[in-house]
């Protein structure tokens, strides 16, 4: 059973690694994200296991992310920190919390709007463009600045915008 | 006992080639991709293909981590996926020819995606009920993606058939060049079998609907010669494979273990 000390100790952990943010989208942390999977408390006081999971096979913040998160946990306390990379489940959009969407928006990126992943629809979505608020909106390309998002064009203000896809 | 013993190795030397062959293919394939980053017609376009690139060099490294984890049980000896990826020779190679081949120009280069993206989509979609935990989980993965490739490829393969003359003519050029090849993709050898004996025909039903289907969209006329030339995943490579290995594995040959 876990004692409110453990229970304490896990929510700090959350806390700590919520400043962890994805270098490619700085605006997310790790956990708005979904990659953390899980913490696992060890009897050592400063022990820690978290499992993280790619959001693409390619992605090459992975690496980056896991020494972010050495740094932030060492700075509490926590020296001996295993990081476990896992497959499985695959990373899903649907993992990504709501205050993330809200956030990306506010970065000017529009946030996966469908729940699950949906193959037939991309070009035919209608985006609400970050800068304006248009839902005349056009798909430009498949793969924007980052494999996770694709490229589109408002036909109201002309601006170019990232779509975080549904993945 | 005795009996048992040898199964099992052969059973893991099988799978173990199985693995590399998967791992090969995307690796070649996103090598080959890679070599149009900064060369792309256009920027949006040359930035997809890198993306792209660079999930298939993903799924190379998942898949080549897990045969360096089989290896190192096996013999005890540590393997990593860099020697996997950059000190095998042409020979261990099992790619098929189809991922090999020079990029040509960009019509070539995406016909050459379409036809063997579309052929993972089907392939993994299968291995998506492997009873191998870890590659299901690598498919479930890799699926994703893969569906972004394939409508993408198909995009491009669509939008040149069916566009200018001179474009029509090089998709033309570009499937003429490359269809005998396909034929290895789907024909599965020895060490796939154990895998996918069962579902590889209906892997290639699903390939030919697919490819027809893109291929009249696209106002190209379905090839008919049905000569497949093959090789690859036996290790007998093209000319062209010696040349791709001495760029992509220079690295680590002239600076041994060399990390980023």
């Amino acid at each position: 059973m876990e004692s409110s000390l453990d229970i304490d100790k896990e929510k700090r952990v959350w806390d700590i690694l919520e400043t962890v943010s994805d270098p490619e989208i700085p605006v997310l942390s790790i956990v708005d994200l979904g990659i953390v999977r899980g913490i696992e408390l060890m009897d050592e006081p400063t022990s820690l296991t978290i499992s993280i999971t790619p959001t693409y096979t390619g992605c090459p913040a992975m690496d980056m992310m896991a020494a972010h998160i050495r740094i932030a946990l060492a700075d509490a306390g926590f020296l001996k920190v295993q990081i476990n990379q896992t497959l499985s489940p695959a990373w899903t959009t649907d993992w990504m919390s709501e205050a993330g969407k809200i956030k990306l928006k506010a970065y000017g990126i529009a946030a996966p709007v469908a729940k699950a992943f949906n193959k037939e629809y991309l070009e035919d979505l209608q985006m609400e463009c970050p800068n304006c608020g248009s839902t005349q909106t056009k798909l430009i390309s498949e793969f924007s600045s980052t494999a996770c998002k694709a490229l589109f064009q408002c036909k109201d203000c002309l601006e170019p915008f990232d779509y975080f896809k549904c993945h | 006992m005795l009996q048992h013993t040898v199964q099992t190795c052969i059973h893991s030397d099988t799978q173990l080639k199985y693995l590399l062959q998967l791992a090969d293919n995307a690796l070649i394939l996103s090598h080959r991709n890679s070599q149009w980053c900064g060369h792309g017609p256009i920027l949006e376009q040359d930035i997809a293909l890198t993306n792209i690139a660079l999930d298939q060099l993903g799924q190379a490294r998942n898949l080549y981590q897990y045969a360096a984890l089989l290896l190192t049980e096996k013999t005890g000896i540590t393997t990593t996926e860099d020697q996997l990826a950059y000190l095998r020779d042409t020979g261990e190679f099992k790619n098929c020819l189809l991922a090999e081949l020079p990029n040509g120009d960009w019509g070539q280069t995406v016909m050459r995606n379409f036809l063997i993206s579309s052929y993972q989509f089907f392939l993994y979609q299968e291995l998506q009920y492997s009873n191998d935990g870890q590659l299901k989980a690598i498919a479930d993965k890799s699926i994703k993606e893969i569906t972004y490739h394939v409508r993408w490829s198909a995009d491009w393969v669509v939008r040149l058939g069916d566009g200018t003359a001179e474009s029509h003519a090089r998709m033309v050029q570009a499937l003429e060049l490359l269809w005998a090849y396909t034929g290895e993709m789907l024909e599965p050898c020895d060490y796939e079998l154990p895998f996918i004996a069962k579902q590889s025909s209906f892997i290639k039903a699903a390939w030919e609907a697919k490819i027809a289907a893109v291929l009249a969209e696209a106002n190209l006329i379905h090839p008919t010669n049905d000569w497949m030339q093959s090789g690859g995943k036996k290790g007998i490579h093209t000319e062209h494979f010696g040349y791709l290995l001495a760029e992509m594995q220079f690295l680590q040959r002239a600076y041994p273990g060399l990390e980023w």
